[in-house]
């Protein structure tokens, strides 16, 4: 992505609250106009503060932040023009939820009438026209939730910040609220940078993620392509269930290498983050691409294995095996009438292909 | 089981489930009842039966009937008109010559409120009726004692038949009884209570305002800072709270006094000059700072609790949306800290305007407010009667300020912590 369509820029930003450590280390992000920008990470990775900075309640160490092409790093929030959705919402409790809306209006001086009609409108695009002269204590979660996303919407900002908005709703709550505000978003285009912890929220809501740990960013693509594609061992482990197998690299061919587990197995992989024959390598591997008793000769690799536990969950059977030294291998098996078959302490060949096990570095 | 809904719901033991539920709650209520028992026998014995006590002897007027009974029957029948029978001042004469001298001191002394002069005359009387041996009293009576000829002394009486009155309630706001029984204001020179209870005003007023504009900052700083900066904030904040009044009251006295700490040092950086130094002891000035200080931390107590529930997202949140920080905080904070603010002030004003002790040492001629009148006539003049008006008269005053805070605000918007 070239830095011409670039809407919000972070060019090396560095962010430390006590001079010692920095929490965010050398940040470069570009983010397209119009984008769902995702960060997702751990507590503590800097994700959180990053937004903070975006939003001017921080300010960077080092680096400067870019918004529409013009250096903010000493705009004071209020001047920023954008608009944030809280952790709680935090919705003025003295106020309806039409004096709520409006008052972002108000501070920009509009007439009264046309502050109506805006109030109005933002309340029909969450579904909450019956509600306004209510006090937000009077409103569920998920309709607080909806008159703070009214909120940060009426006064039609540049670009919305959300700060882990749904965190304080129920799941299933919190599944339909994820769909709306994706559907909001394409509706009116507006770009937005939303910071969670939750992965799931992420993946069904982004155009991109932006993976955080130690205050950098591990990751940053599409959903599907660090699901499918980690680069490295955190990604790989932090996004859906991920086997793990370590071993030293043993030969590289072109795109390929060879890792050899501590028992001697040899694992065929992709090399993505090993460097040269004597890494030391994590291999990693989504336990859906894994085949039990397979007839299939195209599978590149095939071990031996012992279940040690079988789980039963409905549509399928998770099943944890031992196999190249690893017993947390997890497999998921359909429940179809392979699956019944298995028994606690029977040997049973797994096999892969060599393009879904990835040769990451050691964590 | 087939019950019908009319039927009362038996438990499994065959009683009404209500019976059995009382049964059950009756022991935590009795239990709840005795853990507080001794408290409330406590505040019973020493705060409310004194406060009753209080407004009944704020009205009462009884102790004169028990001195005179016969000659009140008789003066009932007077028409006010010309001097009165030779009855009246023969039961008169019989009641002053054969009471106590104890009764009749206490009793002159009440009869005095209602016209001064009535002291002197029973004194001299009480030993002159001694050489009166037989009637008609009438004349020998004048005779001995001029003023008992002049028919104001004898309207005075009028307004001590009833055994209640509302002499006090009107001497507590410079109002009398004049001898006709009309509510007449008070000479002049004896005007003092009207100016005292203005001024108790002011001052409390302006020490609430002065504890909310300086107590508000250091709430909102207590409240925002981290904890170990917030800690040593509200250390020095309590510090007073724990040195005796006296000393802190003595304190300011060295500080604020004309060739105090204060004025000392203006002149030595020659802000002012020798001859003009400020005169900020000894009146209501001094009053007014001692008491903002030593009030301070009951106006800083109850804004801390409720600024600490703000959450700092609402100022977050308004800045975001594009208010300046000013607005932001007027609008936003500011309404949120309306809780703490009302029961700072409430407390604060409460407290001050019944203060004493500070105004007594440091307040002067000048400073003195409706408590150091309450004490002067509780331990000087001995005119409870009048201490119960002017304390009855705060009290209501409390109360309708309550009311009207209950109205205007609500009191349920009051926090404490």
């Amino acid at each position: 992505m070239g830095s011409s369509d670039s809407f919000v820029k972070f060019d090396k930003v560095d962010k430390s609250y006590d001079g010692e450590i920095l929490v965010v280390k050398d940040l470069n992000v570009d983010i397209p106009k119009g984008e769902f920008l995702t960060m997702l990470g751990p507590s503590g990775s800097g994700k959180t503060t990053t937004l903070m900075m975006l939003a001017g309640f921080e300010t960077p160490t080092g680096g400067e932040i870019y918004l529409d092409g013009e250096a903010i790093n000493k705009i004071p929030p209020y001047k920023r023009g954008i608009g944030m959705v809280f952790q709680n919402y935090a919705l003025f409790p003295h106020m309806t939820v039409n004096e709520n809306l409006a008052f972002p209006l108000e501070v920009r001086k509009l007439s009264k009438s046309n502050i109506e009609e805006k109030v109005k409108k933002a309340l029909g695009m969450v579904e909450l026209e019956a509600f306004g002269s209510r006090m937000p204590l009077q409103l569920s979660g998920g309709q607080q939730q909806r008159v703070a996303l009214a909120r940060a919407l009426v006064f039609e900002p540049r670009l919305v910040l959300m700060d882990e908005p749904l965190g304080a709703l129920d799941k299933k709550l919190r599944e339909q609220m994820q769909y709306e505000i994706k559907h909001i978003h394409e509706q009116i285009g507006i770009t937005v940078v939303y910071v969670t912890h939750d992965q799931n929220e992420a993946l069904t809501m982004s155009n991109r993620i932006a993976v955080f740990n130690d205050g950098k960013i591990q990751q940053i693509s599409s959903p599907d392509i660090l699901y499918e594609k980690p680069e490295n061992a955190f990604v790989a482990q932090f996004i859906g269930e991920n086997n793990q197998l370590k071993g030293k690299v043993k030969s590289i061919n072109g795109k390929m290498c060879v890792v050899k587990t501590e028992k001697g197995e040899e694992i065929k992989s992709l090399k993505v983050n090993v460097n040269s024959i004597g890494d030391a390598s994590t291999v990693s591997l989504r336990p859906e691409r894994v085949e039990i008793n397979s007839s299939d000769s195209s599978f590149e690799n095939s071990f031996e294995a012992k279940v040690k536990e079988l789980i039963y969950l409905g549509d399928h059977i998770r099943t944890r095996v031992e196999v190249c030294g690893n017993d947390q291998f997890i497999v998921k098996v359909p429940n179809s009438y392979k699956g019944a078959n298995l028994k606690e302490g029977a040997s049973v060949k797994l096999s892969w292909k060599a393009s879904d096990s990835r040769a990451l570095d050691l964590r | 089981m087939n019950q019908t809904a009319s039927e009362p719901i038996l438990t499994t033991d065959g009683i009404p489930l209500k019976v059995s539920l009382q049964k059950s709650e009756r022991k935590n209520k009795i239990r709840a009842f005795l853990l507080v028992a001794p408290l409330l026998v406590f505040i019973l014995v020493t705060f409310l039966i004194p406060i009753a006590d209080m407004l009944v002897r704020s009205i009462d007027d009884r102790q004169i009937n028990t001195v005179f009974p016969k000659t009140f029957e008789v003066y009932k029948k007077w028409d006010q008109q010309g001097l009165p029978s030779e009855e009246l001042y023969e039961t008169m004469f019989f009641e002053v010559k054969n009471s106590e001298g104890y009764d009749i001191g206490k009793a002159s002394t009440r009869m005095n409120y209602s016209k001064s002069g009535w002291k002197s005359l029973l004194k001299k009387s009480k030993r002159k009726f001694k050489k009166i041996e037989e009637g008609p009293y009438k004349e020998q009576m004048i005779a001995a004692e001029k003023r008992w000829g002049d028919i104001d002394y004898w309207k005075a009486l009028g307004v001590m038949v009833d055994p209640t009155t509302m002499g006090y309630y009107l001497n507590a706001v410079d109002l009398k009884f004049d001898s006709n029984k009309e509510i007449i204001r008070q000479k002049e020179n004896r005007r003092i209570y009207n100016h005292t209870w203005i001024k108790t005003f002011k001052i409390s007023f302006l020490v609430m305002f002065f504890c909310l504009i300086l107590g508000y900052p250091i709430s909102y700083l207590l409240a925002t800072l981290p904890l170990k900066y917030s800690n040593l904030l509200m250390i020095c904040v309590l510090l007073p709270f724990w040195t005796s009044l006296l000393v802190r009251t003595v304190a300011w006295m060295v500080m604020l006094q004309q060739k105090g700490v204060l004025n000392n040092l203006l002149v030595m950086s020659h802000v002012i000059a020798d001859e003009n130094r400020f005169q900020l002891m000894y009146n209501q000035t001094a009053v007014v700072i001692v008491m903002t200080q030593i009030l301070l931390p009951f106006m800083v107590l109850p804004l801390y609790s409720v600024m600490k529930t703000i959450p700092p997202t609402y100022m977050r949140a308004a800045l975001n949306l594009g208010a300046s920080p000013l607005h932001a905080f007027w609008k936003v904070y500011m309404p949120n800290s309306v809780p703490g603010i009302s029961a700072g002030c409430m407390l604060v004003f409460i407290i001050a305007i019944g203060y004493y002790i500070t105004p007594e040492l440091v307040g002067g001629k000048d400073g003195q407010m409706v408590g150091n009148w309450i004490a002067y006539h509780l331990k000087t003049t001995l005119n409870w009667g009048l201490c119960a008006s002017l304390g009855a008269i705060l009290l209501a005053v409390m109360t309708v300020l309550y009311w009207a805070y209950n109205k205007i605000v609500g009191i349920e918007n009051i926090k404490l912590g």
